[in-house]
């Protein structure tokens, strides 16, 4: 029980932190490009028009950007505090890359960063406009190896326990940096940050449009911004399809969850729209045998094509994930037959009974012992964790939350793809600032907290989807947390919880005051 | 050397220059770095690990977590 408690107080934290960073990175991770564009229009045309629109902006991502400064390195005292035995478990993943990373992002911001913002006057107009692109780039970069590392956890690849020291070790740094799992994962974060910047750009300049204020810098504002949006949304909604595809290999619990798909089957239908009921459950529960759904619309054979490129391909259910028994193939192309829950439990037994006869051996001196140990552990070692799970129940996340957010993220992909072509038909055809439209305006206001819901969606269903792991089929979250009072942890979860709410007031009321004083 | 100059008068010319906007920004991430390191690191982020001394101690300490 007191597990329990620590362990959801700490992911409440945890999630708490991680949300509010991910307020602002994604604004910081497209604007610098959309600034980037104005500014080469600028450049290339001398029109002094681009230049002060690319200050308004800039000015904007300043104080976007000073907001989300250093709210990510909470994260990390997180993890050395709360989260020890996951942090020291993974090893060099976390180690010296991130830091590398940390000290070039920390250079190329304090050079090119101080360029762009005190250099107008004092360098060229070229080295200015390199400044702006290299900030841009320079931002989505640092953005590299931290979604590696997250994608490392949601696919361990490359990587070696080493049972002396309980640190995985990188064997195989290509396969780290090159796993599917994490290109795709790179390429749909930051393109979601290239969306959510335009849907930003777009509501502002409606904003304006509405009271009839810099009329020109909102019109040129929103041609720029749809155009880069819909581009990016489209390579967003790619990578969400791969996204999906890699999620059946990888971790097909969190696709059942996202479904709310319990019983497998060939030619399996996508939900489109859905109200999942209440008291469904999994096998071996009371509501086992209850309809999945109240309500459902679907499409045919879609998510059987969606998770294994064949319209007949069979994609399993919770219940099929936990009793095992269907042929599976992996995401390097291996099919075999899936171990059930039970099976699994008794391999991750093994491995950690394992870890400990190594330890008692080693003590002993023993080394022919140590090395059965060891060829014990190896053996077992791809289902290490799941020593920890008490019930096959323990497995399944928070099937709701993820179910509506895949959905919520997935209809709003949608809605903006009709809002893009929406302004760029409006904007092209010189509708936008006929009054008999500004609905059209109002629609791009209410996009802005709808982009910002869809983004956060987006991590909901990648972090609470693949609950209980922290490192996928390793490390389970009860195994992970560190044995520290909950009382502390509740402290500082209230504590933050009031912090955030106290900087996220500051930051918008700072924004909104640099939005209303326009173009300088 | 004129370069070095060169550089910190870029640099010290454009803190001095400043907007007010510059100003605020630069005292809300400066306040949120004192309240990160000298106040939640300091009184609330205790690495857990912090006792042991060595990398061996720490190992030993997660295998025990591990495989009790
Ligand atoms: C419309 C089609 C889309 C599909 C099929 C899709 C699919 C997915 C999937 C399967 C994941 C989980 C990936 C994982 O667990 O590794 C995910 C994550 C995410 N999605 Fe989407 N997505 C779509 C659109 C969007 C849109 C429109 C946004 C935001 C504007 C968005 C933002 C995110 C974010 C921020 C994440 C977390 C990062 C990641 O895991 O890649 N997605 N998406």
């Amino acid at each position: 029980m007191l597990l329990t408690t620590l362990v959801d107080l700490s992911r409440w934290q945890f999630a708490l932190t991680a949300m509010y960073h991910w307020l602002f990175v994604p604004l910081t991770l497209g604007l610098g490009f959309l600034i980037a564009f104005m500014e080469t229009r600028y450049v290339m045309t001398g029109d002094e028009f681009w230049k002060r629109t690319t200050k308004f902006w800039m000015k904007l991502f300043a104080v976007n950007f000073a907001m989300g400064v250093a709210t990510g390195i909470i994260l990390e005292f997180e993890f050395g505090t709360n989260w020890s035995n996951y942090s020291w478990f993974v090893g060099d993943i976390f180690g010296a890359p991130l830091a590398i990373e940390g000290i070039f992002a920390f250079f190329m911001e304090s050079t090119f960063f101080a360029v762009m913002y005190f250099g107008w006057n004092k360098v060229s107009k070229k080295a200015h406009l390199v400044s702006t692109w290299l900030t841009a780039i320079g931002t989505n970069l640092s953005a590299v190896w931290i979604l590696i590392a997250n994608s490392w956890m949601q696919y361990p690849v490359g990587m070696e326990f080493n049972p002396d020291t309980a640190r995985s070790e990188m064997t195989d740094f290509w396969a780290v940096v090159s796993s599917p799992v994490a290109i795709n994962k790179f390429l749909h974060s930051v393109t979601n940050g290239y969306v959510l910047a335009s849907v930003f750009v777009i509501a502002v300049s409606s904003w304006f449009l509405l009271r009839k204020r810099e009329t020109l810098l909102a019109r040129k504002s929103i041609r720029v911004a749809s155009v880069f949006g819909i581009i990016s949304l489209a390579v967003l909604i790619g990578t969400g399809d791969g996204s999906a595809y890699n999620v059946a290999k990888v971790q097909p619990m969190k696709l059942a969850a996202m479904e709310g798909l319990y019983d497998g089957s060939e030619k399996a239908p996508l939900v489109a729209v859905g109200i999942l009921n209440p008291d469904k459950d999994i096998v071996g529960e009371d509501g086992a045998d209850e309809d999945p759904y109240l309500f459902e619309i679907s499409f045919p054979n879609m998510l059987s094509f969606l998770a294994t490129r064949q319209a007949d391909g069979f994609v399993p259910g919770i219940n099929d994930i936990i009793e095992g028994g269907y042929e599976f193939t992996d995401r390097e192309g291996n099919t075999y037959i899936e171990p059930s829950f039970v099976e699994k439990k008794a391999m991750g037994t093994a491995a950690v009974t394992a870890l400990a006869d190594y330890q008692t051996a080693k003590q002993a001196g023993d080394t022919q012992a140590m090395a059965q140990a060891e060829a014990v552990l190896e053996q077992n070692f791809d289902y290490f964790g799941y020593h920890y799970i008490e019930e096959p129940e323990d497995l399944v996340p928070n099937v709701p939350l993820v179910f509506y957010a895949f959905h919520i993220m997935v209809a709003l992909g949608m809605f903006f793809i009709l809002l893009f072509v929406l302004y760029i038909v409006f904007e092209w055809k010189n509708l936008i600032v006929s009054d008999k439209h500004k609905w059209l305006l109002w629609l791009g206001i209410i996009s802005l907290p709808l982009v910002y819901i869809c983004s956060q969606s987006g991590w909901i269903v990648a972090e609470v989807g693949r609950q209980p792991w922290t490192i996928q089929n390793l490390l389970p979250v009860n195994a992970a947390v560190s044995g520290v009072e909950p009382g502390n942890v509740l402290t500082t979860l209230i504590i933050f919880a009031v912090l955030f709410t106290a900087m996220l007031v500051v930051e918008i009321s700072i924004m909104l005051k640099q939005i209303k004083k326009g173009g300088e | 050397m004129e370069r070095l100059r060169k550089i910190w008068l870029f640099y010290y010319e454009g803190f001095r220059d400043m907007s007010s906007l510059g100003r605020t920004l630069w005292i809300v991430v400066l306040l949120k770095l004192f309240i990160m390191f000298a106040v939640l690191r300091v009184f609330f982020f205790r690495p857990a690990l912090a006792d042991c001394e060595t990398d061996a101690e720490k190992s030993q300490a997660v295998i025990e977590n591990l495989i009790k």
